[in-house]
């Protein structure tokens, strides 16, 4: 019954959403308000019926309803109900779904929260936004619909792939597209204001709190992949520029971009042509992600069910958003004010420089993904793109970007000295440049880009805490008070760039002094590895709710103390796969990682891994994540987006 | 001029937009070679284990199909395919591997820690050999009938799917050929 209830749910919100696009879009051109109302309406019932279809097929999931096709081909009734449940998004089009359903509620958010906003511009926004939530309903219901039966309906499922049983990955699908659905709220923004031919500060306040919100999970996200793939998938890497994890990198990069953008045009009502074509691409880059997993035009290892029918399908729905919004750019664009004057030695220079770098950076990793399919249409070749690309022509752009980070900050708006700035500087300077030169001697010329990356997280990270030195040093007198009324938007700056400091630190570390080795080990035989002794005490059958396991117990006696470490192969039978579960001791200092493999008469096969520093990439990363979120909880963004007509800003004024 | 400056991204995205177009027929795990239907050519493998015996063309028609898999320890999806061969070779369908631009002891460490599949091995640390059959990256599996002739070949991952929709029917209908 429920996956009627649930096909009849989404068909009402498809025909919801197309009234929600029409609607105001046609009320605001029209000045009829009803019409405007109608759309937020619609788009409130549209974000009920899709969460209803999309509770629909979780219930099928949590009660084993193995006659709806889906259920049956991902979930199995020994699979653990945390794990059903996530099975919901674990399809293709239980994906689709719940990737409709965060764009429903973003609309909804829209419509809840835009009452500050100038009407018709709200409706604007929610037209467009509909229109998307249209193309992906209809993508959902003709091509991937998630509630087909199958008649009879098998007694048993096939079991969801076990690598993906497991609580990081629970979350990190949805924290991934509440990032890249969250994009597209921007892109309605944009397209709304193109349409209005009107763009100001009071639309950039408005806009900079929904990319927050779309980049703090995106982060995250990303992060917790990371992280994931680290424990996993036993290869003890952190990032492998895979194709599906460079289509998550892009919009970030460039979702990175449009918030330091949107920064200068809401402060001083610049970049306004820049902050709008960026607001497009990135949601654009967000849809080509989500083309890439499923169009089979890249081999990935993320891959999901590949039907180019569907490939068809979403390249259409890119080529119309994206299309349509960039030919309506360069009709509009150029009529739009054209900002703020500023000279180049100012914050407005210094993020017109961040915001270079990362869009070559997105440029670098775009080509790169992507060169394999170009050079086969013009040529025939087949190619493959590796790290060594990403380390030539990634690494050296980002360094430049990440000594730039520190300067940013440190700007006045508008007009600045660079003599002066520097000097702001020279005490993260003095210690980045020793702790360079320290290891630079230390390691010789081999160690001269550890000796860089260790000098280059010194400046990130004492940079950013510079940020609020400042800031406390001018206030000292009232020290208590000048904390304490730190708006949180520069804290969470300083807690952003700090986050890029040990991510850093992490990758410079993992990569200047990883080791690792592999050896057959007997119970009761000892290894020393890296500064610890590793004793295997016991190998021994174990089971689980759906799996049974071979589990390595080893006793570790390092410098700080002695703790025990488990890895094991789990075998799932129904599924008739494995997967290794490594043993990780995870410490600041350095991780050690244990993976075992096949056993023999000689033993069982033993790898051990030390990775010094890698936990601070993914602090770092959720670091970065934090400084968003407190950014995001600043009273000026929130009572900025209360107040209903803003005030002209003096600023904006001064400088026209 | 500025009107032309604000259509170049129009521009750019429909340049690319053509490309995933055209891109999209093409299967990128599909990729003919040209060996198809003929023998490949004469090639000597040395061993990648000190006292084995090594990967010859010869080894390729012993009048019963096989399959050759180029594989590195470098490379991800090769830990994907991996299980999937160890089930074959248990299972009774003869695979020789040849280890492609590999350091002949991380190939070593690989197979010792993962199981070894293959019934001959052979090492390529340079990718000579591969240049020569036609391997443009791993993994990539050649499907050869019992005359040692190439009938199919796979670029990417011997996932289960691939080998219950492609490979394995070919291999049976290989069997069964005269």
């Amino acid at each position: 019954m429920s996956a009627e209830v649930g096909q009849f749910a989404l068909i009402l919100a498809l025909l919801l959403a197309l009234v929600q696009s029409l609607a105001p879009l046609w009320g605001a051109a029209r000045g009829d308000r009803v019409l405007m109302a109608l759309g937020r309406q619609a788009s409130l019932l549209q974000a009920g019926f899709v969460a209803l279809a999309f509770g629909c097929l979780a219930y099928a999931y949590l009660t084993c309803d193995f006659s709806v096709a889906l259920v049956a081909q991902h979930s199995h009734t020994s699979q653990p109900a945390p794990y059903r449940f996530a099975a919901t998004w674990g399809s293709h089009e239980g994906s689709m779904l719940l990737w409709v359903l965060i764009l429903a509620a973003y609309g909804a958010g829209v419509a809840v929260f835009g009452g500050t906003l100038r009407e018709t511009l709200q409706a604007r926004v929610l037209g467009v936004q509909g229109l998307i939530a249209s193309a992906f309903l209809g993508f959902l219901i003709f091509t991937s619909n998630p509630f087909l039966r199958l008649d009879p309906a098998p007694i048993e499922g096939t079991e969801l792939n076990p690598l993906l049983q497991d609580p990081g990955l629970v979350m990190h699908p949805p924290l991934l597209y509440l990032g890249y659905v969250g994009f597209s709220i921007a892109f309605c923004f944009a397209v709304a204001a193109l349409i209005e031919g009107r763009v100001d500060a009071a639309w950039a306040r408005w806009v900079r709190p929904w990319v927050l919100a779309a980049w703090v999970p995106l982060t995250c996200g990303i992060t917790l992949g990371s992280a994931w793939a680290y424990y996993e998938l036993g290869w003890g890497g952190w990032w492998f520029w895979d194709p599906v994890e460079n289509a998550s990198l892009m919009p970030w990069l460039l979702g990175t971009a449009l918030l330091h953008s949107a920064l200068v045009l809401e402060r001083r009502g610049a970049l306004v042509s820049w902050t709008i074509l960026l607001a497009i691409l990135t949601f654009s880059l967000s849809l080509v992600g989500t083309f890439l997993v499923r169009s089979g035009i890249l081999t990935s290892v993320h891959a999901f069910a590949v039907d180019p029918k569907r490939g068809v399908f979403i390249l259409g729905i890119i080529a119309a958003t994206t299309g349509a919004a960039l030919g309506l750019y360069g009709w509009r664009a150029q009529a739009l004010k054209p900002g703020a004057v500023f000279t180049p030695v100012s914050r407005e220079g210094g993020i017109i420089l961040n915001n270079l770098f990362l869009s070559v950076l997105c440029a670098v990793v775009f080509w790169g993904t992507f060169q394999p399919v170009f050079i086969e249409l013009a040529n025939g070749d087949k190619i493959s793109v590796g790290p060594p690309y990403y380390a030539l022509n990634f690494a050296p752009f980002a360094a430049v970007l990440l000594i730039l980070v520190v300067f940013g900050p440190m700007m006045n708006w508008k007009r600045d000295d660079a003599r002066r700035t520097f000097l702001r500087l020279r005490i993260p300077a003095a210690v980045a440049g020793a702790v360079a030169l320290v290891a630079a001697v230390l390691g010789g010329l081999k160690g001269l880009a550890t000796a860089g990356g260790l000098g280059l997280a010194a400046w990130l990270i004492l940079g950013s805490g510079a940020i609020l030195a400042r800031r406390w040093w001018a206030g000292r007198a009232y020290l208590g008070r000048s904390v304490r009324t730190t708006p949180r938007a520069i804290v969470g700056l300083t807690l952003a760039h700090l986050g890029l400091g040990l991510l850093c630190l992490g990758v410079t570390g993992v990569t200047a002094w990883e080791s690792d080795k592999v050896l057959n080990m007997r119970p009761g035989e000892t290894v020393a590895f890296a500064g610890r002794e590793l004793t295997l005490t016991v190998v021994e059958t174990t089971r689980g709710p759906n799996w049974e396991a071979r589990t390595a117990r080893f006793a570790v006696k390092g410098a700080t103390g002695g703790y025990d470490l488990r890895s094991e192969r789990r075998f799932f039978p129904s599924a008739q796969s494995q997967t290794t579960e490594a043993g990780i001791r995870v410490g600041p200092l350095g991780n050690l990682y244990v993976s075992v493999g096949e056993e023999s008469p000689q033993g069982i096969v033993v790898r051990l891994w030390n990775h010094p520093l890698i936990v601070w990439i993914w602090i770092g990363g959720f670091v970065m994540a934090l400084g968003g979120a407190v950014s995001l909880s600043d009273r000026r963004l929130r009572i900025g987006s209360l107040v209903k007509a803003p005030p002209p800003q003096p600023q904006v004024q001064a400088a026209e | 001029m500025k009107r032309f400056l604000f259509l170049a991204p129009v521009a750019a995205f429909v340049a690319v937009l053509a490309v995933f177009f055209a891109g999209l027929g093409r299967d990128p795990s599909t990729l003919p070679s040209v060996y198809l239907g003929k023998p490949l050519p004469a090639f000597a493998a040395p061993p990648l284990r000190p006292g084995d015996i090594g990967l010859t063309n010869e080894d390729l028609a012993r009048g019963e199909p096989v399959l050759l898999n180029a594989f590195a320890s470098w490379c991800g999806p090769c830990r994907y395919e991996h299980p999937v061969f160890l089930k074959l070779r248990r299972e009774g369908v003869a695979i020789h591997g040849l280890n492609w631009k590999d350091r002949p002891e991380d190939g070593q460490r690989w197979l010792a820690e993962r199981g070894d599949p293959y019934v001959r091995l052979g090492s390529d640390p340079t990718g000579r050999t591969g240049i020569e059959l036609g391997v443009a990256g791993v993994p990539e599996t050649f499907v050869i009938d019992k005359h040692g002739r190439v009938r199919y070949r796979h670029v990417g991952a011997v996932t289960p799917e691939v080998w219950e929709q492609k490979i394995g029917p070919l291999m049976a209908r290989l069997r069964a050929e005269s």
